[in-house]
């Protein structure tokens, strides 16, 4: 057979690597600011853009998409074209892809901390730039797809199927859960409403974990692990067993975000007994990993990537091993809402996605550089520091979580809650939020520690653009006989699509019957469409990132209907809800039975200056809502984009609904000037509170709603 | 409650039977696939990421 020339091109991956290591500070940078900002609020420096509520979202989008997704890129470039022996399919999309990439990441480093977000966490940039990510993500699968279908190696390894399941599944869950409708250039509503949007926000949530986090970074460990180790895997059985499992079994977990919510009982048991199973496939994945360094553990102890990669893996399995034990209700109704859930994501976002990217780089740099490491040691510290980083966080953060849980669920001898104020509970945990500062403070010093060493060995070297290769053509003869699965491993196409339907199955069993069967989401007949002023004062509640401290799902405890002072939440209250503004976490209080509980003026007060009503509190003041104003002006697109998605707006009352808010307005600030409080009817806080009186009252007004 | 969500489906009852049926019988194919396997290609498959690499090639003379 003739040997075929080309060349692999190093150049795209070398890019892509000075990215992730760029936006890896950038994130981590972030991070710790917010990290920071939990126990000293003023370090916002007073102004919108910096405010915990605009910046945590931003860290969340930077080290997801920009971190570890640059990451995921890198080793994928590298990696596939090796396995495939062949370049990649097209450098213009590579190219398209990079830049294209690299743009998003700054469309949402500006626009996050503007206030543009459509409030669904790692989904929250504006329609606009949701098109880009749908685009750059197909450019992204056709340079893949082309460069497997022009491969010279026959059979396609596992990372390989990894890359193709991460490709078609992150396009499914974009697409579906960025339905939404334009109010303007970049303010949008989601198309689902209240459960429904829940739902289909943490399919999203949980499987962008699963798609994004861990699949593509497992096609990496396949890889990466047997070439740093130099031995082939423990077991390519096991890993058939891993792939396939994995992605039909992980799609159906979604719902173990949301137990206890209004969601419907069958399709929070169905999350649970996903999540359950899911132990199986990730430990055979993780032990697949680590067995990979059978007889060869000695290397472990002198070799900084294997040293990385090894805690990558064992942190996967902590994690992998935490997420379904978190899936138990009994559980959950502990951890939900507290740090845990923190400290949880964190041993695998710094453990599995940082330890790996890093035990990556250290062997690709050198790779591509031709030469060696610059420094054994500097990354041995870098190990060190790296992991005491990782334990500094994850701890305080479990201990804050459970402490904070309790204390919350604790009643006294006579029956009452025995911490009845929320921020009791927060000021008891302040100082573990300092520690997990020092936590993170530590890791991102390891990380500056690889750029150094990094850039360095670099520079002793000299990189290699164009790699040259050989590899004999692809025989067009056709190969029959062999099992199903080899076959498959030579049909990418096929392959693609049994994915495809792999992961489909359990997203459609999950939503079809929430979305067609109406008793799913319970009408109750007394809750009504927001009023025009309630509308703006939600969309300022979401500019400001509200959603990232406070929840609005009292669930069905006790010690929460007692402290929330009203019902559990319903399904029902939610139906007009676009987005659903659930929250994942309790930083504060819960809102949704704010409305009423508090005057006017208290509101007014508590925004200003939060520690004026609530000593101790770490709210950050919001004093730029007092000088913005509202714009009527958008009123009637806000009515007329919801009549779209289903809120039952009377035809024509966009045009009138103005009157109804200036009523409105003049309603509050009369109210708040007999409290000797002056404030145009314009004014943003204004809205803000007239959505906060509202929270939760509609089921308050007719207690006999129908359940 | 369970029930009284899915009785208001035509024929629910085939449901879970369908449900199960697709489980049992994907993991069971595959286990029986991956049982018969033959060796020979799991070697092959597994030793990829070591063999890409011609020697001229490598400058770090190989880890």
């Amino acid at each position: 057979m003739e040997l075929e020339h080309f060349k692999y091109d190093n150049k795209i991956v070398k890019y892509f690597a000075i990215a992730t290591v760029v936006f890896g500070l950038v994130g981590m940078l972030v991070g710790l600011i917010i990290a920071t900002q939990l126990f000293l609020p003023q370090l916002n420096l007073g102004i919108p853009y910096t405010t915990f509520g605009r910046i945590r979202p931003l860290h969340t989008n930077a080290v997801i998409f920009a971190f570890v997704g640059n990451a995921m890129f890198a080793g994928v470039y590298y990696s596939m074209q090796r396995l495939l022996k062949a370049r990649m399919f097209s450098d213009m999309l590579s190219w398209i892809h990079f830049w294209g990439w690299q743009l998003i990441i700054v469309a949402a480093a500006i626009t996050l901390p503007l206030g543009l977000t459509t409030s669904k966490e790692y989904a929250e940039l504006e329609w606009p730039i949701d098109i880009a990510i749908t685009l750059i993500w197909v450019v992204f699968g056709i340079n893949m797809i082309g460069t497997i279908l022009k491969r010279r190696e026959r059979h396609m390894y596992v990372a390989i199927w990894f890359y193709i399941a991460t490709f078609v599944t992150v396009a499914v869950l974009h697409v579906v859960n960025s339905f939404e409708i334009p109010v303007t250039a970049f303010k949008s509503y989601s198309w689902y409403a209240g459960v429904q949007d829940a739902l289909v926000q943490w399919w999203y949530g949980h499987n962008a974990v699963a798609f994004f986090l861990t699949t593509p970074f497992l096609g990496l460990m396949y890889y990466y692990l047997p070439k740093a180790a130099n031995r082939p895997v423990y077991s390519y059985k096991l890993s058939i067993i891993h792939f396939w499992s994995l992605i039909f079994i992980y799609i159906w977990a979604g719902p173990h975000h949301l137990l206890y919510t209004s969601l419907p009982n069958w399709a929070q048991s169905l999350g649970t007994v996903f999540s359950i199973m899911l132990i199986a496939p990730s430990w055979g994945g993780m032990l697949n990993g680590l067995l990979t360094l059978r007889g060869a553990w000695d290397r472990v102890r002198e070799d900084p990537v294997l040293k990385f990669m090894v805690v990558a893996v064992t942190a996967y399995g902590m994690a992998t091993l935490e997420g379904p034990l978190l899936s138990i209700k009994n559980v959950n109704a502990i951890a939900h809402f507290t740090d845990w859930i923190i400290a949880h994501v964190h041993v695998g976002g710094l453990g599995w996605n940082g330890f790996m990217t890093f035990g990556m780089l250290y062997w690709l740099i050198p790779k591509m550089w031709g030469t060696k490491l610059y420094s054994t040691k500097m990354a041995n510290v870098h190990f060190w520091i790296g992991t005491l980083g990782i334990i500094v966080y994850a701890l305080p953060l479990y201990t804050a979580g459970v402490v904070q849980s309790l204390m919350w669920k604790n009643f006294n001898a006579e029956g009452f809650l025995e911490y009845p104020n929320f921020l009791e509970t927060v000021t008891q945990i302040v100082p573990m939020y300092m520690m997990r500062a020092l936590g993170g403070l530590l890791y991102l010093s390891g990380a500056i520690i690889m750029v150094v060493n990094l850039v360095k060995t670099a520079k002793q070297g000299s990189f290699m653009a164009e790699e040259a290769a050989e590899a004999p053509a692809l025989e067009k003869k056709k190969v029959v006989g062999g099992h199903w699965h080899s076959a498959l491993e030579r049909k990418p196409v096929i392959f693609t699509v049994l994915t495809l339907v792999a992961i489909l199955i359990g997203g459609v069993i999950e939503m079809v019957p929430t979305f067609l069967i109406k008793s799913n989401i319970p009408t109750i007949e007394s809750v009504k469409p927001y009023t025009p002023l309630e509308l703006h004062g939600r969309d300022i509640y979401i500019r400001e990132g509200c959603n990232n401290c406070h929840t609005q799902m009292v669930r069905p405890f006790r010690s929460e209907t007692v402290r929330y002072k009203g019902e559990y939440s319903k399904a029902g209250e939610f139906v007009y809800d676009h987005p659903f503004l659930w929250g994942s976490k309790r930083t504060g209080p819960d809102l949704h039975r704010v409305g009423g509980a508090y005057n006017n003026v208290w509101h007014y007060n508590h925004m200003l200056d939060p520690t004026s009503t609530s000593p101790g509190s770490i709210m950050p003041p919001y004093p730029w809502l007092y000088e913005n104003q509202i714009d009527p002006g958008l009123t009637a697109g806000k009515i007329k984009a919801l009549r779209t998605v289903g809120v039952p707006y009377e035809e024509g009352y966009e045009d009138v609904a103005n009157q109804d808010l200036k009523a409105q307005a003049t309603e509050i600030v009369t109210d708040l000037k007999s409290f000797d409080v002056e404030i145009p009817e314009t004014a943003e806080i204004v809205a803000l509170i007239a959505y906060l009186q509202r929270l939760g009252t509609d089921i308050k007004a007719e207690p006999t709603a129908n359940k | 409650m369970f029930k009284h969500y899915f009785e208001q489906v035509h024929n629910v009852e085939i449901w879970p039977i369908i449900s199960l049926s697709i489980f049992f019988v994907f993991f069971v194919g595959l286990l029986v696939y991956v049982l018969r396997i033959k060796k020979d290609h799991i070697s092959h498959m597994s030793a990829m990421p070591l063999n890409e690499d011609d020697p001229e090639n490598d400058l770090t003379s190989s880890r």
